[in-house]
């Protein structure tokens, strides 16, 4: 389905991607335990801290590469590292139906 | 039944029944032998104050569920406010009463998600089963409303012995009526499916081949249709963890109010539910009676006390504890360890091999017995009990 699952680095194909929550699945922030959740039928994903942040910039607007830059920025990391993640993460959400683009 | 000490962290999903009412008669419904009558519903102010209440609580998810919730006209306005409350909404509906106009006011009211329940892919055997004609039709067209309005779709497919054979066929049907999910749930034997369990148990036969289609067609279809399976309790080896454990995930309101923590909670003798009219979900949640009673561990005797399962599945289900040993508190005997298992086995492999005919005289439609009692002139509108053949 993306380059993710068929190679390590990600294509430019999947940095041009704009993903999105699919219809039924939501990113909300759980007041009560202070946690990010992805909601969904008789479903519930907590991601860890990285995930959420992703996932948070998931808006259907930003491409895959937008993402990468500011998540650069706001960790100070080094591009190609984070472009790995993000493009796992993202992959691996596609296929367990959470993500479209 | 010692309370446990520290509050209990909040519940994950509201389970609201909003009504016992239903076109259809299911044999398996899992509605309560008393059904509560319209007169005896909650308002919608109610509705409104308990969903927020939930919210408040840090419930996430509500399942609008019944009986048949659109047959409330109010659903709407609830779905509305839940979804303003931020909760995830899910409707799970027969899809009678289905139309594009009423897709477009739920799309318009928040839903996320609906689950279409089929009882067969072949329009015979819905009508046997739902005890209501033309239904498969009424719900083809509820799924073309659904997709209209663009919301998304899990089909819930109920295995019993006389659909057994057609996975494919529930496959295909998930994929032709643009389900993104199917749901392929053996029955379970709780409510009307427990009295009407001789006519509806599976062959282990029949289980291992609809498990091994499941799994064919799960491979075949990644990526276009996840596909969840829930196995018949009496075949297992190990029992479900029944709800996520006894008031750890789940609160169930029903159409009159009372707050339970399993939509079969009720048959259990001796359990004093509190009403949401009267005290608040968070005082429920955590003070209830009902809620304590199993929660937790502390009540287990063996094996469940000493077992390292007990914190994955609970000791399984306390409704089915009691159906089957005549004790809530015993270890469930979908467990191998239950001393009650061999024979909770030998009854399934015996009542799936009765002859089909054998068993159709006593199926009971959902609703068609033990009502309450009514006044006379509207007891005269329905025959008291029916029967079908030919299954
Ligand atoms: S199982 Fe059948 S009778 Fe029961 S609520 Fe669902 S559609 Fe109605
Ligand atoms: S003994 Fe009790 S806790 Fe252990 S597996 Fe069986 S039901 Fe679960």
């Amino acid at each position: 389905m993306t380059a993710a699952q068929t190679s390590a680095g990600p294509g430019a194909a999947v940095l041009a991607d704009v993903p999105r929550f699919a219809p039924h699945m939501r990113l909300s922030f759980d007041k009560a335990r202070s946690r990010w959740v992805v909601l969904g039928p008789e479903r519930l994903f907590v991601p860890d801290e990285i995930a959420a942040e992703i996932l948070r910039r998931c808006d259907g607007t930003t491409s895959v590469a937008a993402i990468v830059d500011a998540l650069a920025a706001d960790y100070d990391a080094a591009h190609g590292e984070i472009a790995g993640d993000v493009v796992a993460l993202i992959g691996e959400l596609r296929e367990r139906g959470v993500l479209v683009s | 039944m010692i309370a446990p000490s520290s509050s209990p962290p909040p519940p994950l999903a509201l389970l609201a029944e909003v009504t016992h009412r239903c076109p259809m008669r299911c044999v398996y419904c899992s509605n309560p032998l008393e059904l509560v009558a319209a007169s005896g519903e909650l308002e919608e102010a109610d509705w409104l104050r308990v969903l927020s209440e939930a919210a408040e609580l840090g419930i996430l998810q509500v399942h609008f569920s019944g009986g048949e919730p659109l047959a409330r006209q109010d659903l709407p306005r609830l779905i509305a406010h839940a979804a303003r409350e931020g909760l995830y909404t899910n409707l799970i509906t027969s899809g009678i009463g289905l139309d594009a106009a009423l897709g477009c006011r739920l799309a318009d009211a928040g839903l996320e998600h609906v689950q279409l329940s089929v009882q067969d892919t072949e329009a015979t055997g819905v009508d046997r089963i739902g005890g209501f004609q033309g239904a498969l039709a009424h719900k083809r067209r509820a799924a073309d409303a659904i997709a209209a309005a663009g919301l998304a779709m899990t089909l819930n497919a109920v295995i019993h012995r006389g659909n057994a054979e057609r996975i494919d066929a529930f496959v295909s049907l998930a994929l032709a009526l643009g389900a993104r999910r199917l749901e392929v749930a053996h029955v379970q034997y709780y409510g009307w499916g427990l009295i009407n369990r001789a006519w509806l148990m599976p062959t282990i036969d029949q289980l291992r081949a609809v498990s091994a289609r499941v799994e064919a067609a799960r491979a075949q279809h990644k990526g276009a249709l996840v596909i969840d399976y829930v196995i018949p309790d009496y075949y297992a080896r190990l029992p479900k963890s029944c709800m996520g454990g006894w008031g750890r995930r789940f609160m169930v309101v029903d159409p009159a109010g009372r707050a339970l923590p399993c939509h079969a909670a009720t048959t259990i003798p001796d359990l004093h539910f509190t009403n949401v009219r009267d005290a608040s979900i968070a005082e429920t949640w955590e003070h209830a009676p009902a809620f304590n009673a199993f929660r937790g561990t502390a009540w287990m005797a063996e094996p469940c006390r000493s077992c390292d399962r007990r914190e994955l599945d609970w000791g399984g289900c306390r409704c089915q504890a009691l159906a089957l040993t005549g004790d809530a508190a015993a270890t469930d005997p979908a467990c191998h360890k239950s001393p009650h298992h061999r024979a909770m086995v030998e009854l399934a492999t015996r009542e799936a091999s009765a002859p089909p005919a054998a068993a159709a005289g006593d199926v009971t439609y959902r609703g068609s017995r033990r009502r309450r009692p009514r006044p006379p002139a509207a007891a005269t509108s329905r025959k008291a009990e029916e029967t079908c053949s030919g299954f």
